[in-house]
């Protein structure tokens, strides 16, 4: 059992270590996982349902590129992410930045489940409020 | 009532909603860029490499800035009538030759003929990035104060330059 287990998770994660970006490590491993983190959270914009951490188009590449040498000349990552706003507009990233454009975008799945506890809130009472007169209905 | 009329009251306004956004192709970005200055840039020029082209070349006149490349079909499909343009006089029609190979790519002007002033030679695409760039052919419309006005996506054609760059040329030069 256990040995099906590992060879499931194998075959499930196994494809994603088809490495696209065959670019070398950075030696520091911080700047590696910040280069991971932002990688995997901009889309690449030829192949707009990837991320460019996954895609092989040379856009994808060129961006990994340059992501890679604002790491290395020290930028942050907001400053990173600024630099590809400015350029390709908020939708390059994958996780839109809360501002006055997309707080609807964030907003909207709070909004939605308070609208949805509310009306059933109301229906509930609602129905509590009704006489227990199920049975005579069957009856009837 | 109000239990048919609030589902039928939503319905009806995500109706509008939906069509919109079907009518939207969502591979066509807005460029960030429309109204904005146009970012700098200074490259060697594609046919002689001791030259450069740059922002200072059409600084103070209103210019295109064509993305091209060899390996673009849409490229092609645009040029005769980018050369219809250059010879028109027009404008002055510069081109940006984007992650593509120098020979190749003079070879391709010389079959086809060169309706740029100038090309800049991108090889890394850099510059590219810079001015948001994700797909050739796009068509930059600079106006003289070097503010991007329109930014087309795709392959130019005459229906497209009398519907979107024309006016907003008119308009430009009216206000001079």
């Amino acid at each position: 059992m256990k040995i099906a287990g590992l060879l499931l998770t194998l075959l499930i994660f196994g494809s994603a270590a088809h490495a696209i970006d065959t670019s070398e490590a950075f030696d520091d491993p911080e700047l590696q996982a910040r280069y991971d983190k932002i990688t995997d959270e901009v889309r690449c914009l030829k192949c707009q349902n990837q991320t460019i951490k996954d895609s092989n188009a040379f856009l994808a590449s060129d961006l990994r590129r340059e992501i890679r040498r604002m790491l290395e000349e020290g930028m942050t990552d907001e400053q990173i992410y600024d630099f590809l706003v400015q350029r390709y507009g908020e939708f390059a990233l994958y996780r839109p930045r809360t501002s006055g454009k997309t707080l609807v975008l964030w907003a909207a799945p709070v909004l939605l489940l308070f609208g949805g506890a509310l009306l059933l809130w109301r229906i509930l009472r609602q129905r509590m409020a009704m006489p227990l007169d199920d049975e005579q209905g069957e009856e009837a | 009532m109000s239990r048919f009329l609030v589902p039928l009251i939503v319905f009806a306004i995500l109706i509008p909603i939906f069509i919109i956004g079907l009518g939207k192709d969502p591979s066509r970005l807005p460029s960030p860029f429309i109204n904005k200055p146009a970012p700098q840039f200074e490259l060697p020029s594609l046919t002689d490499a001791a030259k450069t082209v740059g922002s200072t070349d059409f600084a103070n006149e209103m210019v295109l800035l064509n993305v091209w490349a060899t390996w673009c079909v849409g490229c092609r499909q645009e040029h005769g009538f980018l050369m219809q343009l250059s010879r028109s006089g027009e404008i002055p029609l510069f081109g940006l030759n984007w992650r593509d190979n120098r020979v190749e790519a003079q070879r391709f002007l010389q079959q086809l003929g060169d309706p740029f002033v100038d090309s800049a030679f991108d090889q890394d695409g850099r510059v590219g990035i810079d001015w948001g760039v994700y797909g050739a052919p796009e068509t930059f419309l600079i106006g003289a104060d070097g503010t991007v006005l329109f930014k087309q996506l795709g392959p130019l054609s005459p229906a497209i330059w009398e519907e979107n760059f024309v006016p907003l040329i008119e308009a430009a030069r009216d206000n001079r």
